[in-house]
């Protein structure tokens, strides 16, 4: 298995240069540029309709861009049709062939290439194995498993050992345990092979758990691009600090590059956003919980004191809901600390000083 | 066998307790199943009752030996012959616009259109429709009229209208938009992705044509041809309406041996014709459902 799946092994540059797709007057892609290493996996991560599919079908050719270049290994192959363009592709679900078993299917591209049938099954079957199906070999789409045949889906694509695979939102058909599973057997895959990997998903947990980069799409457009650390912790825009994790917003006042969280000063990202009210994006992280009174001589309830309404278990870490009377904000920490503070408790918030974003509608009502 | 065959086992199996258990869904269906047991249990009985019973009243198949007779014979080469070539003709230009219909928006103007239209024309037939395409290619139609006074003969070579490629064309008013009906289910089958899956394998759109979409649809196709057969296998009005020679297809010559016109009705060989007739859908009908069956699995 090893030195067919090692063969494949020849991750390309990938580089995707100002691409534009216009349907019928709606901008669906606007000038996304983005270069993978060779190897390199990279997630498109966006809500419904921002272009990810429509970029992905770019590169693998099933769509003709508007103006832009694709390139793979410094060739243009921006007019290659998408049957020459050496491109493995997944689809989001039932993209088998129905009508032939799990072996027919992942040997049906190298039957294209006129590949010989001793080779073709000996190949196909090697690619099964590396996706943990040997036994399958034999089955039909109908007789496997939703998490089955997406592994099937995979071998077919790589069996044709391409430039560059492309997996369009592979996972999001099936349910949460089946995801979680195949998701970490996709990255194990693609790195055993080295191949070159564009992954596009809706699902932020998903995109951070698996790609080296992350890029994020809004509207057409990449809004950051960068490690998944970066991308959580250091949000450059406010889109992409709602749209990745959880945040709390929180009324405040901008004051001198700073904003006033209820007595509490915290720095901005973007010190130059101008004075004024505004909300502030506050990750649960970023918030602390004491027993109210805790706090020194101001226990008669400061601006940060609110009942705990629900504790949520989420294993090694708890996520606590706090009723502030006016606001509600999520606080997430370890679990040890957050059973101090059960359902009903009064609680006293401290939040980190860590830089925070602005929310996008008021910074948009100021550019607007 | 033998378990059922034990009244132990079946009172165990299926207590009758004048029906208490029977869920209310059923009594919806009840009107359905004594409409089937009257008009066409009842009449099969009938015809395979009858076709066994001889001149004397005793039990015989000599009701079988007329249908070896060569006008006979003729009557049933017409009727596959008709039936086949308005089956494979339709299914040929049906499937065609139901392909048009299917890679079209599907909640566009043609699809609607096209449906609906093909929904109330696959009922069309009889005398009606006989009528409709007299009164415009007939010999005294509209359509033949206003083209002999623009100089041009219809049927140059003698008037085929009024013999069997007559009634081929006609039938091929109903047998088109019945397949369209039919085959649409198959085709809004085929998934997209699929020919995508093959672009990106590096096939081209033979490759697709040859491997992927042809076997998917070809059992379908086939199906529904069969069904087409039996459509046109087992109609009658239209044709009693235009032929007017009698018993040229088997419809017509299963009333011919009713009606004593001829001077020789024998109602035992009209049932056993009847019966050869149900043989021949049977096994027709059976094939489509096991070709329907097999592309259920594949086309969801
Ligand atoms: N063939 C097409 N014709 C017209 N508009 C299209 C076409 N394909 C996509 N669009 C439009 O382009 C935009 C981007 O679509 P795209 O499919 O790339 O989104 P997406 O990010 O993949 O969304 P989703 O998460 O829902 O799959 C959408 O506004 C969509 O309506
Ligand atoms: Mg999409």
């Amino acid at each position: 298995m090893g030195t067919i799946t090692r063969a494949a092994a020849t991750g390309v540059e990938v580089r995707l240069e100002h691409l534009r797709r216009v349907f019928a007057g709606v901008v669906a892609l606007d000038e996304l540029s983005l270069t993978l290493a060779p190897g390199e996996l990279v997630a498109l991560l966006g809500p419904s309709g921002c272009g990810k599919t429509t970029a992905l079908r770019l590169v693998a050719g099933l769509d003709e861009v508007t103006s832009g270049k694709v390139l793979f290994g410094g060739t243009d192959v921006t007019t290659l049709g998408a049957n020459r363009r050496d491109v493995g592709m997944v689809f989001q679900a039932y993209s088998l062939f129905p009508h032939m078993t799990a072996r027919q299917n992942v040997a049906f591209g190298l039957q294209m290439r006129r590949v010989d049938e001793q080779e073709r099954k000996r190949r196909a079957d090697a690619m099964l194995e590396l996706v943990g199906l040997s036994g399958f070999a034999d089955r039909y789409a109908h007789q496997l498993s939703g998490g089955q045949q997406q592994r099937v889906a995979l071998a077919r694509a790589l069996a044709i050992q391409p430039k560059v695979l492309l997996l369009d939102e592979p996972l999001s058909a099936l349910d949460a345990k089946v995801r979680g599973r195949l998701r970490d057997e996709i990255r194990r895959v693609q790195l055993e092979v080295g191949i070159t990997t564009l992954f596009v998903t809706h699902d932020q947990e998903e995109a951070l758990a698996i790609a080296d980069r992350v890029g994020v799409m809004n509207k057409g457009r990449l809004e950051q691009l960068g490690p998944p650390t970066t991308i959580y912790t250091r949000p450059a825009t406010p889109f992409v600090a709602e749209f990745v994790g959880l945040t709390n917003r929180i009324e405040g006042d901008v004051k001198g590059g700073e904003v006033i969280v209820r007595g509490t000063r915290l720095p901005l990202v973007r010190p130059d956003t101008p004075d004024g009210q505004a909300v502030a994006l506050v990750r649960p992280e970023a918030v602390s919980l004491g027993s109210d009174g805790d706090a020194g001589g101001d226990a008669g309830g400061g601006p940060l004191v609110g009942t705990v309404i629900a504790v949520a278990f989420l294993g090694a870490t708890s996520r606590v809901t706090v009723d502030l009377g006016d606001v509600i904000v999520l606080a997430q920490m370890p679990t040890s600390q957050a059973s101090a503070h059960p359902a009903g408790s009064r609680v006293r918030l401290t939040l980190r000083p860590d830089p925070v974003l602005i929310a996008r509608d008021e910074t948009a009502a100021a550019e607007a | 066998m033998t378990a059922a065959g034990n009244p132990a086992f079946n009172a165990a199996a299926r207590p009758l307790g004048g029906g208490r258990r029977l869920p209310l869904t059923w009594l919806g269906v009840v009107p359905f199943f004594i409409y089937v047991g009257i008009f066409l249990l009842l009449p099969t009985t009938i015809i395979v009752a009858g076709s066994l019973v001889g001149p004397d009243g005793s039990i015989s198949l000599s009701n079988f030996d007329g249908i070896n007779r060569p006008f006979m014979f003729k009557s049933f080469v017409n009727s596959i012959e008709i039936s086949t070539i308005s089956a494979v003709l339709g299914a040929i230009f049906g499937a065609l616009l139901a392909y048009a219909v299917a890679t079209g928006d599907p909640k566009g103007f043609l699809r609607r259109s096209v449906m609906s239209a093909a929904g109330v024309v696959a009922q069309f037939g009889g005398v009606t429709l006989t009528f409709a395409f007299v009164a415009t290619i007939g010999t005294e139609g509209i359509v033949y009229l206003w083209l002999q006074q623009h100089g041009i003969e219809m049927y140059p070579n003698g008037v085929w209208f009024f013999d069997l490629p007559g009634l081929t064309l006609i039938y091929l008013y109903f047998q088109i938009p019945l397949m369209v009906l039919v085959f649409i289910p198959a085709l809004d089958g085929i998934r997209p992705q699929w020919r995508e899956a093959t672009e990106s394998l590096g096939g081209s759109g033979w490759h697709y044509w040859r491997y992927v979409a042809g076997p998917l649809l070809f059992p379908s196709f086939l199906g529904c041809t069969l069904l087409l057969f039996a459509n046109a296998f087992s109609a009658y009005a239209t044709a009693a309406a235009l032929l007017t020679q009698g018993g040229v297809i088997l419809p017509l010559q299963v009333q011919a041996l009713l009606t004593s016109e001829t001077g020789s009705s024998s109602p035992g060989l009209a049932k056993a014709l009847a019966l050869a007739m149900v043989a021949v859908v049977l096994v027709v009908m059976s094939l489509y459902a096991l070709l329907q069956r097999r592309t259920s699995q594949w086309l969801r």
